[in-house]
């Protein structure tokens, strides 16, 4: 049955279908949605529209091969991707990355994940149906984009780390261009308060809506910003810190309440954390080597290493089985928003199908992480 | 002499009524009302879809070639952007809204994914190896993802592809 | 806990259970249809109070199956590693968890679709990725596909 009317159970409700395709699902996400008039009891998502068997593939490509494959799990996060992939390799081979090649992941990874929430204050706002939030948000992105484009040579997926640091060198420019860009968020950085965060409309749709507690948080898995807007602490840069970040100064965004409202202020405070610890660092990069020597064919020794990072959405966790081979025996991605989409039935129980809409723009999904 | 007509050599091409001018000309100004505004669909899967956001908004700006509006439903939609890797449990879903978009309709295949199946090629249980394979595609755009700039070069490709169309039989 | 305190009290719950030291979290190695027992205990227990779960995955050994638990406690802050072998390969089976952590429902549904466990009293268990004709299950080692091209 394609619509699920064999399940109904009570008179009066009805199913519907929301997606595969569908302008607000950040992605092919099917949801059934059992309906009493407009009030939800029961989400049931499906997936597997864009499972592309990447874990498959990545057990015949080579230990330097199979980090192109996560730039485009969550191409949004491309560089914390590739940064955990690479962690894990060097784990296994006992090697370190050198400092400046440290310094310069940790440069790329918070220009990332500030690009990454611009997107998602943009989208945001179309979601909720204010467009020009959108084209904000694009202009200040396109200046990042400029600025990792002369480094890395690509704007969106851009497969620039390697086991022991990075590909190459940072441009000249480099330092110049960020200075620059930051002059400019910063001056335009009111706009982005001025144009959602005191709106009252905004205000009335995501105050009291989607309410996830503490505990709901931590046996859902939920990691990233939407635990941290119900109070669970649980930063992977400040627990279990990796390249240098136990040495830089900055905090973990909390909020209490757990709703839509709190988890886009986390948001919102996480930007300025980024742009702190950009600061911090740039004028400070390390001289040195940018990659330490490592054999042109990478065998890992028999055994099992789990590495983890701090996306823009969550902590994603690369477990790693070899048996001496030099191609993984098994690989799996612990994904972020897998375990966020979990407690989504959860928190849209009793709400109406806007309220719906509200959860998944601040749960900020991207689906081809969750299908893998 | 034999003058029958039917044993004349070649081939004998009967007079017209004299309207092809008006046809050709009536064929000019439609398909440059055409081409000048085409609307696209909603639909990106994955990566790409984020390089076709910034192709439409005001940097790369689409809406000066007069893509301006994209509709949610394919009812009132004239062109598909397939953007992103489609497997097989996406594949039905695409062929049933290329059949529900209205004549005259096109296809641009943005990415290395949709043109041949791109880095997924080998070794993959689950994706389709080209979106050809599901429906009909007039531009192939290559690229992982293509540059804003690439995709503004397929739609104006599109654009003069359809200026070379006859409309009247 | 440290890892000693952690092993003794393991070994005072399970004494089969059988530890290996090769990487950095501990790891315990023990029968399938020993795994429910334990880890209610593990998640009841306000000495290791382990109330995050965070990494449920298979890894398929030619002639058996592993299931593997990553657990972690945010109060204790300590980690273990809790491996299950099911040594039948043609109908695997093994108790589900999603009555103790709610994140390992949609978890242990990504397992059954790719490796074909059958997890006992899952309050929904389908195919989650795959259609739900799909025949064979895509990520065991030995599982053909005339689709495939291979390198």
């Amino acid at each position: 049955m394609l619509l699920g009317e064999d399940q109904i159970t009570e008179d009066g409700e009805f199913v519907i279908n929301i997606g595969p395709q569908h302008p607000s699902t950040h992605g092919v996400l099917h949801l059934k949605v059992w309906l009493d008039g407009e009030t939800i009891k029961k989400v049931q998502p499906h997936l597997g529209y864009i499972h592309r068997s990447i874990e498959k593939m990545c057990e015949s490509l080579s230990y330097r091969q199979f980090i192109f494959a996560t730039s485009r799990m969550d191409y949004l996060s491309a560089h914390m991707n590739n940064t955990a992939c690479a962690l894990t390799v060097e784990k296994g081979l006992g090697i370190e990355a050198t400092p400046r090649a440290k310094a310069i992941r940790i440069l790329l990874s918070e220009l990332t994940r500030l690009s990454s929430h611009q997107l998602w204050w943009g989208s945001i706002g179309l979601d909720l149906g204010a467009v020009t939030p959108f084209f904000h948000a694009f202009r200040e992105r396109e200046m990042i984009n400029d600025i990792l484009e002369e480094t890395c040579g690509a704007r969106l997926t851009q497969n620039f780390m390697v086991p022991g640091g990075v590909m190459t060198d940072l441009h000249p420019n480099f330092q110049k261009r960020t200075h620059e860009m930051l002059k400019n968020l910063k001056a335009k950085l009111h706009e982005y308060d001025d144009l959602l965060t005191g709106n009252v409309i905004f205000e009335n749709r995501t105050k009291g809506v989607g309410v996830l507690s503490k505990e709901d948080a931590v046996s859902y898995g939920c990691t990233g910003p939407v635990a941290r807007g119900s109070g669970v602490s649980c930063d992977v840069r400040k627990w279990f810190p990796y390249d240098g970040y136990e040495q830089l100064q900055f905090e973990e965004v909390l909020e209490e309440d757990g709703d839509c409202y709190a988890r886009y202020m986390v948001r919102m405070r996480e930007m300025k954390q980024s742009i702190h610890l950009i600061e911090q660092l740039i004028d400070n990069i390390p001289e040195g080597d940018f990659q330490t020597k490592t054999k042109n064919v990478l065998k890992l020794p028999k055994g099992e290493f789990y590495q983890r990072v701090e996306t823009a959405r969550g902590e994603l966790g690369v477990y790693l089985v070899s048996d001496g081979a030099s191609t993984p025996y098994r690989i799996h991605f612990r994904s972020p928003n897998f375990c966020n989409l979990s407690a989504l039935n959860h928190m849209a129980k009793g709400g109406k199908i806007g309220d719906l809409v509200a959860i998944m723009a601040t749960l900020d999904l991207v689906i081809p992480d969750v299908d893998r | 002499m034999d003058m029958n007509p039917n044993n004349f050599p070649g081939q004998i091409i009967p007079a017209s009524s004299g309207s092809n001018i008006l046809v050709t000309k009536l064929d000019d100004a439609i398909n440059w009302a055409r081409s000048n505004s085409i609307w696209p669909l909603v639909f990106g899967t994955s990566c790409c879809a984020i390089e076709m956001m910034s192709a439409a908004s005001a940097r790369y700006d689409w809406s000066r070639f007069g893509f301006e509006v994209a509709r949610a439903s394919p009812r009132q939609a004239d062109l598909i952007i397939v953007a992103g890797t489609i497997v097989f449990k996406m594949a039905p879903v695409l062929k049933r809204l290329y059949d529900q978009m209205p004549d005259p309709k096109y296809v641009i295949a943005m990415g290395a994914c949709t043109v041949s199946g791109g880095p997924f090629f080998y070794n993959t249980y689950s994706v389709v190896k080209g979106v050809d394979h599901v429906i009909p595609v007039d531009v192939y755009i290559p690229g992982c993802p293509p540059r804003p700039e690439a995709l503004l070069h397929g739609m104006i490709s599109l654009q003069e592809k359809l200026k070379t169309e006859k409309n009247f039989k | 806990m440290s890892q000693e305190e952690l092993k003794t009290k393991i070994t005072e719950l399970l004494p089969s259970a059988i530890f290996e030291e090769s990487s950095e979290f501990l790891q315990l190695i023990l029968d399938a249809p020993d795994l429910l027992p334990l880890m209610t205990e593990l998640r009841s227990d306000t000495q290791t109070d382990f109330d995050y779960l965070f990494n449920l995955t298979c890894v398929d050994w030619k002639d058996h199956m592993m299931m593997v638990y990553h657990l972690f406690s945010k109060t204790l802050k300590h980690t273990l590693v809790v491996k299950a072998k099911i040594s039948d390969r043609e109908q695997p089976e093994i108790e589900s968890l999603s009555e103790i952590w709610k994140t390992a429902e949609l978890q242990e549904r990504e397992v059954f679709d790719l490796f074909g466990v059958n997890f006992l009293h899952h309050p929904d268990l389908r195919r989650l990725f795959m259609e739900e004709d799909w025949k064979g299950f895509p990520l065991r080692k030995d599982y053909t596909d005339e689709n495939m091209i291979q390198l």
